[in-house]
């Protein structure tokens, strides 16, 4: 507080400027203080976070899994922040995968379906809140501005609400298997059953053709000890640098999922706990009535995915790791599609038909003239994504992203996988 | 802040005649700003506005159809209106927040120093022996009741609309959980006070552009400028670096007290946001007029 308030009239007067100017230069530094100290503690708190691994007993990579499988947390809630950039050139509004959407592929009043969400998650920063109670109740929640996308499972009953348009979905919970034991996505058929010791074995001598399994140091995951399990791809052409999951040290419930390119720069995907509890969630974070006026559309079996996919996307951190861990060649894999080549090489081949083709190479550019000007549109953006290509298979175009390279060729052959562009004309050239 | 000053006097005395100036300073204050007409006009512009969006939408969902088509465009909130007279509050808000609410907020407080130097009343402010710091706290703090007035009237006249119109009853929070009207109507109110809480940074702000100048309507269109700005750079996915250090950026968290359970992050962020704005430019403003020339 000042002694003295300047005065209107004798203040400019009294002739004493140079302490008038003082004065004045250390009134002023106080608003500049303080944004100098706000800035300095955010500086200071984000170096923090980064630094300070905790002191663990050293582990093998080989113990490390078969604590991660022998994992037997129920209860956890927390929340999950999910940053990927794939790479996906940035399409103009309209012609964005949902195109038709506009906004998050709400299209056309249809109901909250989990599919459209869930490739909203492909690009960006994500929150997510995940709250998990046993193998009958979990929820995902998908914190949006001012709204939320839930996935609720509670027994039988999945519902998904889409508080933005005030929709939601209901259908019921896949039937589980006789020993009432939840399945595991993405955990090979072969593999289940087996003791966890077993299994961490069985994922180390899977991946241990393609893969380099490490314990690289320790980190803090939400506030938690963590080891550091980096897998390797050991192909050459794999475009993936490196996959680093963050088990927690306790108790083995992986809490952070990262997937490095071989390109380098900005991860791909990274996935992580931003705040965990492994207490009990309250019982009524399980329960969903819809709320009155809400449009609610029943699912059907076709549906049923709803609940599967939820789970999913809750235990995502945790089963991507596993999967990531088997380097599993199925993820693309249809019916149709012909998988060739091993762990994080493999390339899935399918047949997209002609006509596709030839939209790509630009040769038939009429087909494209019966859907109107935005097919010529898509037409053209497409020339503008993918690069030519030429082999003994014939041409095609390449469309690359960040991890994942797919080839179109003129007779409507595709071929996808994490791997480099030359791998892909290989395997083009192979398949002819 | 009750450090005797012996400024000349001293002695206990002068100090508590100060405090009672300041306390009747901050009283003159508040009826001066809430007697103006500009003041009277603004708020009831305010008021008018979920009146609107109430009329608006129960006459698009007089059919029985459900509101922009159920895809979940238009402000937040506004789907669920029809099924809750209380959202009618948090749509209300949600759309008057962005520009309505702060400036309002931008003319009170653009116009608190610099109308009075304009209208040449400043000087026999500072006649009464309660100095300068304590006339400005005395405006800070007349400007954010008038924050919390603003919102009140935003959030009640919602609350009369949304119940003449609207059924009221059990509130579905966003998380899809449902809670008793009484906890709705709680949250309603901790909402409020969040907005009004939210509003806090735009009032140092003007207060500090009103120090600057002797002409309120430069001051009142320099504050709502800069929000103006403000709002479209957090717009740009390019800026993403320093929007989190823009004083609107979290201005639509209040909607997270509406999660279950609730989500604190971005609340908690943006009050202290807000926080550091009113440290920032309230001691600049107190730096600028404290040592400022009044000669108007």
């Amino acid at each position: 507080m000042a002694r003295i308030q300047p005065t209107p009239g004798t203040d400019a007067a009294d002739g004493r400027g140079a302490a008038k100017g003082r004065r004045k230069a250390v009134r002023y530094a106080v608003p500049v203080a303080v944004a100098g100290v706000a800035a300095a503690t955010i500086g200071i708190g984000s170096a923090l976070a980064s630094t300070g691994d905790p002191d663990l007993p050293k582990i093998s990579a080989q113990d490390l899994i078969a604590k991660m499988a022998a994992s037997d947390t129920q209860q956890m809630s927390g929340s999950v922040k999910i940053t990927t950039d794939l790479g996906l050139p940035s399409l103009p509004s309209g012609l964005g995968l949902e195109s038709g959407g506009g906004h998050g592929g709400k299209k056309g009043g249809t109901a909250a379906s989990p599919e459209s969400k869930l490739t909203e998650l492909a690009s960006g920063t994500h929150t997510l809140r995940v709250a998990v109670d046993g193998p009958d109740k979990q929820r995902v929640s998908l914190v949006e501005r001012a709204a939320e996308y839930s996935v609720i499972r509670n027994g039988d009953d999945v519902w998904a609400y889409d508080s933005a348009g005030n929709t939601a979905l209901h259908s019921k919970a896949p039937q589980r298997g006789p020993d009432g034991k939840r399945e595991a996505a993405g955990t090979p058929k072969d593999l289940r059953g087996a003791s966890p010791q077993e299994l961490a074995k069985k994922v180390v001598e899977a991946a241990g053709g393609t893969t380099t399994l490490t314990v690289d140091g320790t980190a803090k995951v939400a506030g938690r000890d963590a080891y550091q399990l980096v897998l390797t791809p050991k192909q050459g052409e794999s475009t993936v640098g490196a996959v680093r999951i963050a088990v927690d040290a306790k108790n083995g419930v992986p809490l952070k999922f990262t997937l490095a390119p071989k390109s380098g720069g900005k991860a791909v995907v990274d996935a992580a706990f931003t705040k965990v509890d492994f207490g009990k969630p309250g019982a009524d974070t399980f329960s969903f009535t819809p709320p009155k006026g809400a449009k609610v559309t029943e699912g059907g079996d076709k549906d049923g995915k709803a609940g599967k996919d939820g789970k999913h996307a809750g235990r995502g951190d945790q089963q991507s790791g596993l999967t990531g861990a088997l380097g599993l060649p199925g993820a693309g894999g249809d019916g149709a599609a012909k998988v060739t080549g091993e762990g994080w090489a493999s390339i899935a081949q399918f047949t997209a038909g002609k006509e596709a083709g030839g939209i790509v190479s630009g040769k038939d550019r009429s087909a494209l003239k019966d859907a109107g000007k935005n097919g010529d549109a898509a037409g053209k953006l497409l020339d503008g994504l993918g690069s030519k290509v030429s082999g003994d298979f014939g041409s095609g175009r390449v469309f690359s992203t960040r991890v994942i390279n797919a080839l179109m060729t003129d007779d409507g052959k595709v071929f996808v996988g994490a791997v480099s562009k030359d791998a892909l004309v290989k395997a083009a050239n192979a398949a002819k | 802040m009750s450090r005797a000053e012996p400024a000349g006097m001293s002695g206990a005395a002068p100090a508590a005649a100060r405090r009672l100036w300041g306390l009747s300073l901050f009283r003159s204050e508040v009826t001066t700003v809430f007697r103006r007409w500009r003041t009277l006009a603004l708020l009831g512009v305010l008021a008018a506005v979920p009146v609107l969006v109430g009329i608006a939408v129960k006459i698009e969902t007089g059919d029985g159809g459900s509101v922009g088509h159920g895809d979940g465009s238009g402000p937040a909130f506004i789907s669920q209106v029809t099924n809750n007279g209380l959202f009618l509050v948090f749509t209300s808000l949600a759309s008057t927040l962005p520009f309505f609410l702060p400036m309002a907020i931008g003319v009170i407080a653009g116009d608190s120093i610099a109308g009075e130097a304009g209208a040449g009343t400043l000087r026999y402010l500072l006649v009464a022996p309660a100095g300068r710091t304590r006339l400005l706290l005395a405006k800070f703090t007349a400007t954010v009741a008038f924050c919390c007035v603003a919102t009140l009237v935003v959030a009640a006249s919602a609350l009369a609309v949304g119940a003449l119109l609207f059924p009221l009853g059990e509130v579905t929070l966003i998380s899809g959980t449902t809670v008793s009207f009484t906890d709705g109507l709680l949250r309603t109110l901790l909402i409020a006070g969040v907005v009004a809480l939210s509003l806090t940074g735009i009032v140092a702000l003007g207060l500090f552009v009103s120090t600057l100048t002797n002409s309120g309507i430069a001051a009142m269109a320099t504050t709502v400028g800069l929000l103006i700005t403000v709002q479209i750079l957090d717009q740009f996915p390019q800026l993403s670096a320093i929007q989190p250090y823009l004083f609107p950026h979290y201005w639509l968290s209040f909607a997270d007290l509406l999660r279950d359970p609730v989500y604190w992050d971005q609340l908690l962020r943006n009050l202290g946001l807000q926080a550091l704005y009113v440290a920032v430019f309230g001691s600049a403003a107190w730096a600028r007029f404290t040592t400022k020339d009044i000669t108007v």
